[in-house]
């Protein structure tokens, strides 16, 4: 390992470098923090290699213009917070739809509304995955170290390529713009995918075609297919359908490309689970710290192990089952009012009793806090 | 005027896709043929023309025209279009949108495309109501008249779509009218060839929806109308104000030579030594091998 390759970076940067290194070639973007200095990184590299960025009008423009820039070819991404995040939701919905690749930075500060601007929250969980409307099945990630913001920026990319879904990203204020050491891997470390081609002629292309891995190839502009793109739900042509057959055919086409696939999709990382009776599930921010608090806690003897899930949506349901196998507890810490308890709850159960630890006053949960938790159930 | 059938045809869905969902008699098929056979004119390739549309009765023009089609949420066309416009540089990018679309929910970014003076046309599609949803007042119902959620006459003032367009920076601005359909595929034609942000507002009728409301007849009729009340630009300026009382203008009414977007961002990019994406991209591969 070059020593050269070793940066002290905040997680916006080492976000925006990581999309740099996934190839994005397209931002659009609207001032907002915790996120800005993801568009100002980017504003700054991406015409020296021939990219583009832009400055929207605002957020839902944002978010548009990152989605036709995709459509006709480009690696595309934006980033926001809370705010602007509520924004997208509609054209969100329409990438959901029409199935395109893009990747969408999340730095959360507290909610509801303007909110706190500078303060740490985790509170757009379950906006992440329910925000906009209808029935889709997002992919989002989240970030619990300046590394991961850079090694998550190319693997939502990546992901996104693949099942021709937006990718969330999600980072919060204290990773945005914490400063940590980080290595940065050389260019032939990163591996990249990139969105499957049509290979029949133009004839014969059907955008939305129906293929056994759900995925159908993307053309992009300019490269001789001509097709037609619409929110509407729509047959394999790409045009609107009323048919009930059809309409189901595109609703499970959404579905099935990532349920079938939450073995590739989700990730999540875990630590002494061996013989825990209780588990404590942290992600993001919080995962650091509750890292902390399961190692103090288990300097004390408490048999307790750490349960991470890097990505949220779709949650790591196997591997959590496996975890709490021979636990009776599980303590869910999260910066909100309890949000992915939730999804513990429901996959945990009744077998395994589910407590959450959450705080949701701008400031970060300490190891106390959990180690405490972890001391009451004893 | 030409052979129409012959001429729109290679620009057109015409197997697949129609009969359209207009209202026999809607302006909006008018307006397709005058923007068709102005890409004709120009002996345009449609793969490279992208049409981005919004959401309305207008919107559904992207079905049937055989290019790149972008069917858009409302009111976001020119958003979406300006993404397009970046990753394709050399895409002649059309935006096709009715007047809730344009300048309602997507006023924003209507005057943001126009002061960034970005190489998209935006055929503007004004029949003064929202056709799709039935018949509600817009921002372009005149004062006083009628829309279903106007029931006691509109108590707004309309844009000036001219103004707007002007004030916040397009490079070009014509208006026209489903009756003038000649007159309207020469402004279409040289709004395309314009470089920078150019608008056509086409005066056109929703006699389904608004004309029923109030009272103003047939399609027929509608556009009777509109013969009867448009003064071109040209011969506007030898009229006494009692003449043009009531009336509306049309024909070219702003062209000008502002540098446009994307050649300035080519600019920075040449600047800071990289390589520009219009430059590698060369206008209208040929595929003619494998098209039918
Ligand atoms: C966000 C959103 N709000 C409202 C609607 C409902 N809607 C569909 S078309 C339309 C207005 C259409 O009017 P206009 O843009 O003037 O086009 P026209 O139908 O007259 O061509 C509205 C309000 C929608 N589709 N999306
Ligand atoms: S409702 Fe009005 S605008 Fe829509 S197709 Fe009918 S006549 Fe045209």
């Amino acid at each position: 390992m070059s020593k050269n390759n070793i940066r002290l970076m905040q997680g916006n940067e080492a976000c925006a470098s990581g999309a740099l290194a996934a190839g994005v070639s397209f931002f659009g973007g609207y001032p907002i923090t915790p996120s800005t200095e993801i568009a100002e990184l980017l504003a700054r590299e991406l015409p020296k290699n021939g990219g583009h960025f832009i400055q929207m009008e605002d957020e839902i423009a944002s978010i548009a213009a990152v989605i036709g820039a995709s459509v006709a070819g480009a690696k595309s991404m934006t980033a926001t917070s809370g705010p602007g995040f509520s924004l997208m939701q509609e054209n969100l919905g329409y990438a959901y739809m029409t199935e395109v690749p893009c990747v969408v930075v999340n730095v959360q500060r507290g909610g509801p509304s303007t909110g706190l601007p500078t303060k740490v929250s985790q509170s757009d969980t379950m906006q992440a995955k329910w925000g906009t409307h209808g029935d889709y099945f997002p992919i989002v990630l989240s970030a619990s170290s300046v590394q991961e913001c850079f090694d998550m920026s190319v693997r939502a990319f990546n992901l996104s390529e693949k099942y021709h879904s937006p990718v969330i990203l999600l980072l919060d204020e204290v990773l945005g713009h914490m400063r940590e050491k980080i290595r940065i891997p050389e260019k032939d470390e990163v591996q990249l995918i990139e969105r499957c081609k049509p290979t029949v002629p133009p004839e014969w292309f059907q955008p939305f075609e129906l293929t056994p891995t759900h995925i159908s190839p993307m053309a992009g502009y300019g490269n001789g297919y001509r097709f037609h793109y619409t929110g509407l739900t729509h047959d394999p042509f790409g045009f609107p359908t009323g048919k009930p057959s059809e309409i189901r055919e595109k609703l499970d086409k959404l579905m099935l490309k990532i349920t079938q696939n939450v073995d590739d999709i989700c990730t999540h990382k875990e630590e002494f689970l061996e013989d825990s009776h209780i588990v404590v599930i942290a992600y993001g921010i919080t995962a650091r710290v509750a890292q902390q608090a399961v190692r103090i806690a288990r300097h004390r003897r408490f048999k307790v192990g750490l349960f991470q899930p890097e990505t949220i949506w779709p949650f790591p349901e196997k591997a959590l089952k496996r975890a709490l196998e021979h636990a009776d507890l599980a303590i869910v810490a999260e910066l909100n009012q309890g949000q992915l308890i939730h999804e513990v709850s429901r996959i945990a159960r009744s077998k395994v009793k589910v407590q959450g630890v959450f705080r949701y006053d701008g400031e970060i949960m300490t190891p106390t806090e959990i180690v405490n938790k972890i001391r009451e159930a004893n | 005027m030409a052979v129409p059938s012959t001429i729109i045809y290679q620009y057109l869905r015409s197997k697949k896709k129609f009969p359209h969902v207009w209202c026999p008699g809607c302006g909006i098929g008018i307006t397709m043929g005058a923007l068709l056979r102005a890409l004709a004119d120009l002996e345009v390739d449609k793969n490279d023309v992208a049409m981005v549309a919004g959401i309305g009765c207008t919107g559904r023009m992207s079905v049937y025209c055989d290019f790149h089609t972008l069917h858009t949420t409302h009111g976001r066309a020119l958003a979406f279009a300006t993404g397009v416009k970046l990753a394709k540089p050399n895409m002649r990018v059309i935006a096709v949108s009715g007047d809730g679309d344009a300048l309602a929910i997507g006023g924003n970014h209507f005057i943001h495309a126009a002061r960034r003076n970005i190489d998209i046309t935006l055929i503007l599609v004004n029949n003064k109501t929202y056709g799709m949803t039935g018949g509600q007042y817009s921002p372009t119902t005149p004062s006083g008249k009628f829309g279903s959620t106007a029931p006691y006459g509109n108590v707004e003032y309309p844009f000036d779509v001219f103004e707007l367009a002007k004030g916040a920076g397009a490079n070009y601005f014509a208006r026209g009218t489903v009756y003038h359909a000649t007159l309207l595929q020469v402004l279409m034609k040289k709004a395309l060839e314009k470089k920078g942000f150019s608008v056509v507002e086409v005066i056109s009728n929703c006699h389904t929806l608004y004309g029923r409301l109030n009272r103003e007849g047939s399609a027929v009729k509608m556009i009777e109308w509109m013969n009867e009340n448009a003064v071109n630009v040209k011969v506007a300026s030898k009229k006494t104000p009692e003449e043009l009382e009531g009336k509306f203008l049309i024909g070219e009414m702003l062209n000008i030579d502002r540098p446009e977007y994307c050649e300035r961002y080519e600019q920075l990019i040449e600047r800071l030594g990289g390589k520009s994406k219009a430059q590698n991209e060369a206008r209208s591969p040929q595929h003619e091998a494998v098209e039918q």
